[in-house]
């Protein structure tokens, strides 16, 4: 199981990079961490005919302040986001996600530009980020624009990326004290992808009661989808409210809920509505 | 027909200069072109963590980098683990505990598990067992490798 | 206890210690020899174009373009190797009526299940091979595949080998007494069930490998294998190859762990050494874990029909199942697909004391790849039939499950005895382990506990197994067949002129510790310390004949081998130190390295010294002393067709009802695997054992579409246990040794992964039975118990 030949470039500036991959001759794919892309090639199912390795483009590296929110490089690394103690203090959701994410030696290498960028359905960092309203940088030759997270990820491993733009950076605005965080996910074994997943955040009034919500689950239907059903049945209600919980997961029927080699649509559906449950308890 | 490009790189302490293949990756550069055939091939798709080395100190998947990625790294694999003293204590305990059966998984565990030790982490048995959670052994069921893990970090062994 | 000590109760004797293993060292350091790091002047690589349908008619195979490859040497299919490798059938006569078809490394005509090789490349590395691989075109036209093996006899599934006119491969009946008026009893209690075994695999972490190295100027082909059984290897290529059998050697060094995958003959190895032979040059192939998934046997597989006849005492009265199971489309070489069937046949609720016993098996070919004897055949599927039966009968009843296992268990004081299936029992101790268990389980306060938790919404299962074991086979299981698989194995011993002892055995090290158990024998029973012993195993060209290291005999017969041999190294050296120390043998021993007087233990001489006197300085010997300082002896099991070994196991799970997720809170296993030479390796074994149990309780499965398309063919997708999930593992042993050897080592390396699913599947149902359901399904998958429990 060899990867078939490819070309290889490490550019030093982003004009490089772009220009690489902006050139209609070549096929090019960027490499960022290279821990779905190096096993898709493993197997022979992506043939890229250059790999465009981002690895040097310090751009691309880093987490700033931004704002009182925060710009996180794509090509930073999921250990690097862990070890941060910016993100554990004003993107918590993304701390709570990250011990999910593979083991130990894939978060060594994998970068939260790259998950963004596959856009693979179970993958958490989609949900995390459409949960955290987030807003992904994007650059091409011809210049950047962003595009907040609801409307990036359009289907199994399609994005809004155009031919030859790139993910440069990952924005999250900054974060009110009141706002509260959660997460679930069902893997069968630590590390795998999830059979369910979800990701919330939502404000905390001084009553107990919980507004603007944004609810997005992973792994239970073609790619990362908010929830805005649920969101709105949980509008103004405790996060244990059994009532507008009832009405939340009835609400997740609005999802298009796939298979996989786990568990049918029906299950799929089914636990979605347990994971949500069990996210909001911890909120 | 193949792409090559020359890299240079330190491995286990060595300078070293090769030309090879784009698409070779570095567990088969460092088995292959090297001769540094203790770090293993388990599936070359990143599940198994056969070959966990550690790359500029980090402990990664040697299947899912190519070598030419590495151009630059310091590389250590399990021979030079055991040159440097690092693993002594860990070593020992996996003798200890019998901690290793067939011993193909034996590279990739001990450089996770030694990434635990060095990161100051504790003799917590479900935290040594998430951090050890991409590391397939089919031999011991694991809880040897957790004994040797926690008799390291509790100082129950003397090397 | 009075008597002579013997070698087990001496202070200093290294049997039955826990003594680290001499291999460990080096693999901790990377020094480990497996196939692949073999790197051979001129060698080439081999990779494989592989059928990508489950059934199909090849029309045309083009090598052309991938031949003009550069770096590629040569392109094969099928029809090259038809003068050079002679087919294959596994069939064997002990097994009556097994009928399989004859089998090419490489497809000829039809590919039978994906993943069959069609076509073979060899080229100077594998990438180019697998490069060129893509370039051959190959021309499929698919035909039905019979791939339900519910359907396989049924007229309108596709018959996959003509000539045999049906796709049954094998049926057998086992009856005894009368089952049918036992179940229309007024006075039982029946309760049935359909138990279903999901197909697994090995997924050793080293996959199958192979160096063949064919020499044509002495017409020799070394074989460098990872495998369990070097010379009936040896046999296979000599008999398929049209080689001289001593012109064969097959070399096993370190292997990346077996559990039976490693045992077969494989296409794509055959082809590997017919291509050397061909080629004239070394080739090695590698499968990569996508091959190891289609083409490593599989195993499992089983759906039963199953029920049990109780009486309101708890007296089992009757047991009967019907058993259906798909092997592949071929019963592999050269052991057959048939035995695991055979398994469960013989050995459902052998624990047991059952009167009436009636038990059927259809082995039926299918377009999926091939299974066969995977760790702890049959146990698993036999052990689940009947636990599984009993504890729900219990509950029927409303008895205790370890009281109605009391009452029906053979009791310890009745061996030797007979089955109801047939098979010869001693020294089982079915209810001392019980009783171990329950103590070690803290059994009624684990109970009530459970209870009371279950009112807090916390819902815990405790499931138990009571189980016997298959090791240590006589040639009752494959020779007395035909086939070329030894049930003896042999051992030399050897003093050295340094004083160090080397034994060369015929078992094979995969990790257990074989070879730490054999130094251990040989240190305790001759005399030296254990630094001093070195062992040689796996090649054919320096080890005794023997059959290797599979269903359980590493320790059991190997290990009886090697305790002869280092007895009769042991006198013959007294009589050389008799001769020198003008004594005589019987008032001398040796200890610690050294000839020693047998009463005081004073040092005479030391054995350096008499080997060095023997070897360099014969001229100080009376010239009519001709001393031997190498001894080999052979060992096989005469007594009974196999020695049991038994054993009582629990798992306590927690059930998470509204994910249908099961967590493994705490295994036990109490083990009877006679003498324990080395407590640590076995308690090892037992827990690796239990987590490859587990493992096939929850989350293995070969997973196949309806046209035989493999889904889940890599880590990924196909769930081993891994870390987080497992449970610790309390190991406690009873000790009863076999008469039938010396040593008294009955085999411990396959009980784990036999009882573990039972129990597991026995505790799940101690959860769901609460709620008026249960699952009897394997792999209890979340969606699975999910459906169970009505929820989706």
């Amino acid at each position: 199981m060899k990867a078939p030949d490819f070309r290889y470039t490490r550019p030093v500036t982003m004009a490089e990079a772009l220009a690489l991959l902006g050139d209609e001759e070549n096929e090019a794919s960027p490499l960022a961490g290279g821990q779905s892309l190096v096993p898709m090639m493993n197997f022979r199912m992506a043939q890229p005919e250059i790999l465009v390795d981002l690895g040097a483009l310090k751009e691309l590296r880093g987490i700033e302040n931004a704002d009182g929110g925060l710009r996180i490089g794509a090509m930073t690394r999921y250990a690097e986001l862990a070890a941060s103690k910016l993100v554990s203090e004003r993107a918590p959701l993304v701390a709570m996600a990250l011990p999910h994410i593979a083991h130990a030696a894939i978060r060594n290498r994998g970068t939260i530009g790259g998950s963004v960028a596959l856009a693979d359905p179970a993958a958490e960092m989609p949900a995390v980020l459409q949960a955290l309203d987030a807003r992904i940088e994007l650059v091409s030759a011809s210049g950047t624009r962003t595009v907040p997270a609801s409307e990036f990820f359009l289907g199994m491993y399609e994005t809004a990326l155009e031919e030859g733009e790139l993910v440069a950076a990952i924005l999250l605005g900054p974060v009110a004290a009141e706002r509260r965080f959660g997460f679930h996910e069902l893997a069968r074994r630590h590390g795998d992808y999830a059979m369910a997943g979800v990701t919330a955040s939502a404000t905390a009034r001084p009553d107990g009661t919980f507004v603007d919500w944004r609810i997005a689950h992973f792994s239970v239907a073609d790619c990362a989808v908010r929830a805005t059903g649920a969101e709105a049945a949980l509008e103004g209600a405790k996060p244990t409210d059994a009532e507008a919980l009832e009405a939340a997961k009835e609400a997740l029927s609005e999802i298009d809920f796939s298979a996989d080699l786990n568990a049918s649509a029906k299950t799929k559906r089914h636990l979605a509505g347990v994971v949500m449950t069990r996210a909001l308890e911890g909120m | 027909m193949q792409e090559t490009r020359t890299i240079t790189l330190t491995v286990n302490g060595e300078t070293i200069s090769e030309a090879v293949p784009n698409r070779l990756n570095l567990i088969d550069f460092l088995r292959g072109t090297l001769g540094l055939t203790g770090s293993h091939v388990g599936c070359e798709h990143g599940v198994c963590g056969a070959c966990t080395l550690e790359v500029d100190g980090a402990m990664v998947r040697g299947c899912l980098i190519f070598a030419v990625q590495a151009d630059g790294s310091q590389i250590t694999t399990i021979e030079g683990l055991a040159e440097d003293g690092r693993s002594a204590a860990l070593r020992e305990a996996f003798i200890q505990r019998n901690a290793l059966q067939c011993g193909y998984c034996t590279p990739g565990m001990l450089a996770s598990a030694l990434e635990y030790v060095e990161s100051g982490g504790a003799a917590d048995r479900s935290a040594i067992r998430e951090h050890i959670s991409g590391n397939y052994c089919r031999c011991t069921g694991y809880q040897a490798v957790v004994e040797a893990v926690c008799d390291v970090i509790e100082g129950r062994v003397s090397t | 206890m009075s008597g002579p000590l013997t070698i087990f109760d001496k202070p200093n004797s290294y049997i039955g210690r826990t003594v680290p293993r001499a291999d460990a060292r080096r693999l901790l350091q990377g020094r480990g020899k497996f196939v692949d790091d073999i790197q051979l002047p001129r060698m080439l690589h081999a990779a494989f174009v592989r059928s990508d349908v489950a059934h199909g008619k090849i029309i045309s195979i083009n090598t052309a373009t991938a031949k003009t490859m550069p770096g590629v040497k040569a392109v094969f299919t099928g029809t090259d190797f038809v003068d050079v490798v002679e087919p294959y059938i596994g069939v064997l006569s002990h097994l009556a009526g097994l009928r399989s078809a004859p089998q090419m490394p490489i497809a000829t005509d039809v590919a039978r299940w994906q993943g069959e090789p069609v076509a073979m490349v060899i080229a100077s590395t594998r990438a180019i091979a697998e490069d060129a691989a893509e370039l051959v075109e190959v021309e499929i036209e698919p035909l039905d595949a019979a791939t339900n093996m519910e359907l396989a006899l049924e007229p309108e599934t596709p018959v996959i080998h003509k000539d045999l006119g049906s796709n049954l491969a094998w049926e057998r009946v086992v009856e005894a007494g009368d089952t049918e008026a036992a179940f229309a009893r007024n006075d039982v209690t029946t309760v049935e069930r359909r138990f279903r075994f999901g197909r697994h695999t090995g997924v050793t972490l080293e996959a199958r490998a192979a160096v063949a190295d064919y020499d044509p100027s002495e017409e020799t082909l070394t074989f460098s294998y990872s495998g369990q059984a070097p010379h009936m290897m040896q046999f296979i290529f000599a008999k398929h190859l049209g080689l001289l059998e001593e012109n064969v050697r097959v070399v096993s060094q370190d292997v990346g762990g077996s559990f039976g995958i490693k045992i077969h003959t494989y296409g794509d190895e055959i082809a590997t050494a017919a291509a050397s032979k061909l080629l004239g040059r070394p080739i090695k192939f590698v499968a990569d874990r996508m091959e190891s998934f289609l083409t490593d046997i599989h195993a499992r597989d089983h759906l039963v029909d199953g029920k049990i006849a109780v009486r309101e005492d708890g007296k089992i009265v009757a047991l009967a199942f019907d058993d259906v199971t798909g092997i592949g489309p071929y019963s592999m070489y050269p052991r057959t697909s048939a035995i695991e069937a055979n398994q469960v046949l013989n050995l459902t609720g052998a624990p047991y004391r059952i009167e009436n016993y009636r038990a059927q098996s259809k082995v039926v070919f299918q377009n999926k790849n091939l299974m066969c004897q995977y760790r702890a055949v049959g146990h698993p599927i036999a052990m689940a039939i009947a636990d599984g039966l009993l504890e729900d009968a219990a509950a029927e009843i409303g008895m205790d499950p370890v009281e109605m296992r009391r009452r029906n268990l053979i009791p310890d004081d009745a061996y030797p005895t007979t089955s109801f299936s047939g098979m010869k029992f001693d020294d089982l101790s079915h209810h001392r382990t019980l009783d171990r268990l329950v103590a070690a389980v803290g059994y009624d306060a684990r109970r009530q506990e459970h209870a009371k938790l279950r009112e807090q919404g916390i819902y815990r299962g405790l499931g138990l197994v009571s189980m016997v074991e298959v090791t240590n086979p006589s040639p009752m299981f494959y020779g007395v067949g035909g086939a070329p698989i030894a049930s003896q194995d042999g051992a030399t011993v050897r003093l050295d002129a340094g004083g160090g002892v080397h034994v060369s055995s015929s078992v094979t090290e995969q990790g257990q510790g074989t070879n730490a158990i054999l130094a251990q024998i040989v240190a305790g029973v001759f005399g030296v310390p254990i630094e001093r012993v070195k062992v040689t195993t796996g090649d054919t060209r320096t080890t005794p004949y023997g059959g290797g290291t599979w269903a359980s005999r590493g320790a059991g017969i190997g290990g009886e081998a090697a305790l002869q041999a280092a007895y009769a190294l042991k006198e013959q050296v007294l009589d050389v130190a008799s001769v020198i120390l003008q004594s005589s043998a019987d008032k001398l021993d040796i200890d610690a390295g050294d000839v020693v007087d047998a009463g005081t233990k004073t040092e005479r001489i030391s054995l350096s010294d008499l080997a060095r006197t023997v070897y360099y300085r014969g001229n100080e010997l009376p010239s009519d002393l001709k001393p031997e300082l190498v001894a080999t002896r052979h060992y096989r099991v005469t007594d009974f067709p196999f020695v049991f070994t038994n054993g009582a196991m629990a798992a306590e799970i927690e059930l998470d009802v509204e994910t249908g997720f099961v967590k493994v809170l705490n295994f036990w296993a109490v083990e009877d695997c006679g003498r324990v030479i080395n407590p640590q390796l076995v308690d090892e074994q037992v827990r690796g054992g239990v987590v490859q149990g587990i493992g096939g309780a929850l989350y293995e499965e070969c997973l196949y579409s309806e046209d035989g398309q493999f889904l889940n063919a890599t880590m990924a997708d196909y769930l081993v246990p891994m870390a987080f999930e497992m449970p610790d593992i309390h190991v406690e042993h009873v000790e009863t040794p076999t008469k039938t050897s010396v040593l008294g080592a009955k085999g411990a390396g396959e009980a784990g992964t036999g009882g573990a699913p039972a129990a597991v599947m026995n505790a799940v149902n101690d959860v769901l039975r609460h709620m008026g359901t249960s699952i009897h399904q394997m792999p209890m998958t979340p969606e699975r118990v999910l459906k169970a429990l009505g929820k989706v």
